[in-house]
């Protein structure tokens, strides 16, 4: 992304769990902070030194597969964090499984750091997130110590569930080395359409008869709005529709179902959609249906190459959040007018404003494309955007976490109680402030609160 | 002088149903052929061939009177033939086969389509038939040649440009071969068989898949058209190819020569 930028001094690349505990346990002594990298995809700068002279520890040597057992029924996958989760996809897929996310980032982004920041993705509307389907993780404490909670049960209510601080903590509780998680069976059939909206209000109701009618094999419902959609085609992303199909849509949905029976699946499929264009007020202008799989990626690269269309065009401001659906176009409006206002919409500044995202979730991916990263922008846009969100009592990061971009805003999404507590946790858990400083929880208000770190003296924020 | 009439062209576009190319192919426990019990879908060079017939309407409008795919399959094939409907052809043709008959080739199929071919005389005839070049689960690439040898007919393969003109009754086919692209000219009726940068076929809209639900298709029988499918050859065993052994890295230069002369690839003497 280019956003965020910092430096260290030194980096290494453990190949057992053994050896980061050894490299934890002696940055704890030592007051040496550390960021965990995965594979360094987050949006939020979460895996970037902040100049705190970190250390940088990366995971990717770590990348066996530790235990797949397809035949016992239980169906879960054992991996070392580095694992990358394109490869594990690939390991499961001729055993008729797979992983439970998926997201644009999959070639590069691991395991471990799909765990630590809670990554959500397409597959979440149908299979949930990863507080559900991780079953066991195996950390690294910010004292050093290993703490082995790796199992393949599928229930075990024995004690608090410490995984799920975990999952989600973006390293600042620890670093995890290895992910118990359950794998799905692959859907014998997937098959999707790109549908072409008249007005964003047909969304909502779209949205509500695709579950209705679709049920069980609803697997993905993702919205495009139009200056998404002609960014991506612009940039040749995927293939798109043809222009007159295209022609007057104010918003795009990508609907994906899968399924055990072909032909059933492929049937409710094409009866709703046959339904939704002979009704007297369509909710969709048109839609193309994939035939082979070929037009089932193109389909779906229009939709995950909106995130590269989008850095091709310019430098992004990526808002993650969550609101109500209704609320969607609502926050585009009120961002472009804002800009507008600035006299900062146009090519010499801001030159696009689009959102896209997880509609079935609530979330919006709202992305400013800029010519540059200012300051002029960037106070144009916050705290507006955050401020907006609040109102709407949603959340300013559904997916990306907070990281380094957000750690201030935490407020408007959650109270001061729950904030006390947070930091309370971090305390227990990591008393020196060793584990990426400075990412997640704000700093406390009156006097500096972090333990002082061992500046190594070359850490420099670029 | 009266403008000579120019001639309405009937284009016949054969498809076959094949596995999915993206699908990964096993072969099965008795090493007798492939797991069939995947997905399956148009042969790729067919979409492009009916693509091409519909790019052709598009061009010469009125002129070309009609596009009608045929297919030789099991009862499943319908649905090959509603996607090439829903993309654009009028009619279709399905020559059942059943469902455990083993595969016709290609020139069972040749013949087959010769007497599809008869049978539309007496509605017009064929002018232009348009073929993928091969389809991706033989790789026999010799049907459209077959065709066009037991019609008589011209051929034109591995095409990547297609232009009619009615008014002359001809087709310049720009091929691709290995040295490059070939211009042919050929009288028609003619068979061209398509390659891979003839066009890339549009997706199937929802209008179109609705309309294509009552477009005709007609079923006829191998015996209806006086073919016999059965195989001339016999499948002996069907292996997979030896699995790929892993590369290896070296440290230095040094070591690349060494292991290249040990695997006995000598420097050649300049």
């Amino acid at each position: 992304m280019g956003k965020y930028h910092g430096t260290s001094s030194t980096v290494l690349r453990p190949r057992t769990t053994k050896e980061v505990s050894e490299i934890v346990k002696y940055c704890n002594e030592k007051r040496i902070g550390i960021v965990p990298q995965g594979g360094n995809t987050g949006l939020v700068g979460g895996s970037v030194p902040t100049g705190r002279g970190e250390l940088v520890v990366s995971l990717g040597s770590m990348n066996k597969v530790r235990h797949f057992d397809p035949v016992s029924g239980m169906c879960t996958l054992v991996a070392d964090a580095g694992c990358v989760l394109q490869s594990l996809t690939d390991y499961l897929a001729p055993h008729n499984h797979i992983m439970p996310v998926e997201f644009g980032a999959k070639g590069s982004c691991m395991i471990g750091g799909n765990c630590a920041t809670n990554a959500g993705g397409v597959r979440l509307l149908r299979y949930g997130s990863l507080h559900g389907t991780v079953l066991g993780l195996e950390v690294v404490l910010p004292d050093g110590t290993i703490l082995d909670q790796l199992t393949t049960l599928r229930k075990d209510n024995t004690g608090y569930d410490l995984k799920q601080l975990f999952i989600g903590s973006e390293g600042t509780l620890g670093i995890i080395t290895g992910v118990s998680i359950l794998t799905p069976p692959a859907p014998q059939a997937s098959s999707n359409a790109l549908l072409a909206l008249p007005s964003f209000d047909s969304v909502l109701p779209l949205f509500k008869r695709a579950k209705r009618e679709l049920s069980e094999i609803l697997s993905a419902f993702e919205f495009i709005d139009r200056g998404a959609y002609d960014l991506s085609v612009r940039h040749g992303q995927g293939r798109g529709m043809s222009p007159e199909e295209a022609g007057g849509a104010e918003c795009f949905v990508l609907i994906e179902t899968s399924g055990g029976r072909r032909e059933h699946d492929e049937e409710k499929l094409s009866d709703l959609l046959e339904h939704l264009l002979s009704e007297d007020k369509p909710l969709i202008n048109t839609g193309v249906l994939s035939q082979d799989a070929t037009q089932f990626s193109n389909i779906w690269s229009l939709r995950e190459g909106i995130t590269e269309a989008v850095s091709k065009e310019g430098k992004a401001y990526k808002y993650d959040i969550s609101i109500p659906l209704s609320a969607f176009k609502e926050v585009v409006d009120a961002t472009k007018d804002r800009l507008r206002e600035k006299g900062l919409l146009g090519p010499h500044a801001v030159k696009e404003v689009v959102g896209y995202g997880h509609i079935g979730d609530g979330n919006l991916h709202l992305n400013v494309v800029a010519a540059a990263y200012t300051s002029e922008i960037e106070a144009a846009l916050e705290p507006f955007v955050y401020e907006l969100v609040g109102k709407y009592k949603g959340s300013i990061s559904a997916e990306h976490g907070l990281g380094v971009m957000k750690a201030h805003a935490l407020h408007y999404s959650k109270n001061g109680i729950s904030i006390e507590w947070m930091r309370r946790i971090k305390d227990l858990f990591d008393p020196n402030g060793i584990m990426n400083p400075g990412k997640v929880l704000p700093p406390a208000s009156g006097a500096s609160h972090e333990p002082s770190l061992k500046n190594t003296g070359s850490g420099r924020v670029a | 002088m009266r403008p000579s009439a120019v001639r309405l062209l009937n284009v016949l576009v054969p498809i076959k149903r094949t596995i999915d190319y993206a699908v990964k192919i096993r072969v099965n426990p008795q090493q007798t052929g492939v797991d069939t019990n995947v997905k399956h879908s148009m042969n790729p060079f067919d979409e492009i061939a009916v693509e091409e017939a519909v790019r052709l309407r598009e061009k010469l409008k009125d002129q070309v009177k009609s596009i009608k795919v045929v297919t030789i399959g099991p009862p499943k094939a319908a649905d090959t033939l509603r996607t090439a409907l829903a993309m654009g052809a009028d009619s279709g043709i399905h020559v059942e086969v059943p469902e455990s008959a083993p595969a016709p080739e290609p020139l069972g199929v040749a013949k087959a389509l010769r007497a599809v071919i008869e049978r539309e005389k007496e509605k017009g005839g064929v002018d232009l038939v348009i073929m993928g070049k091969q389809a991706i689960d033989d790789d026999a690439g010799q049907t459209g040649q077959m065709l066009a040898g037991i019609m008589g007919w011209a051929q034109a393969t591995f095409a990547s440009k297609l232009v009619v003109d009615t008014g002359k009754n001809e087709a310049t086919v720009t091929r691709e071969i290995d040295g490059g692209l070939e211009e042919v000219r050929c009288k028609l009726p003619a068979v061209v068989t398509t390659d891979l940068r003839l066009n890339e076929p549009r997706y199937a809209s929802l209008p179109n898949i609705m309309k294509a639900k009552k477009k005709p298709i007609e079923k006829v029988s191998p015996s209806d058209l006086g073919v016999n499918l059965t195989p001339i050859f016999e499948t002996i065993k069907v292996t997979e190819p030896p699995k790929r052994t892993g590369g290896q890295k070296v440290e230095s230069v040094d070591e690349l020569v060494a292991r290249l002369k040990q695997a006995g690839i000598a420097a050649v003497k300049s």
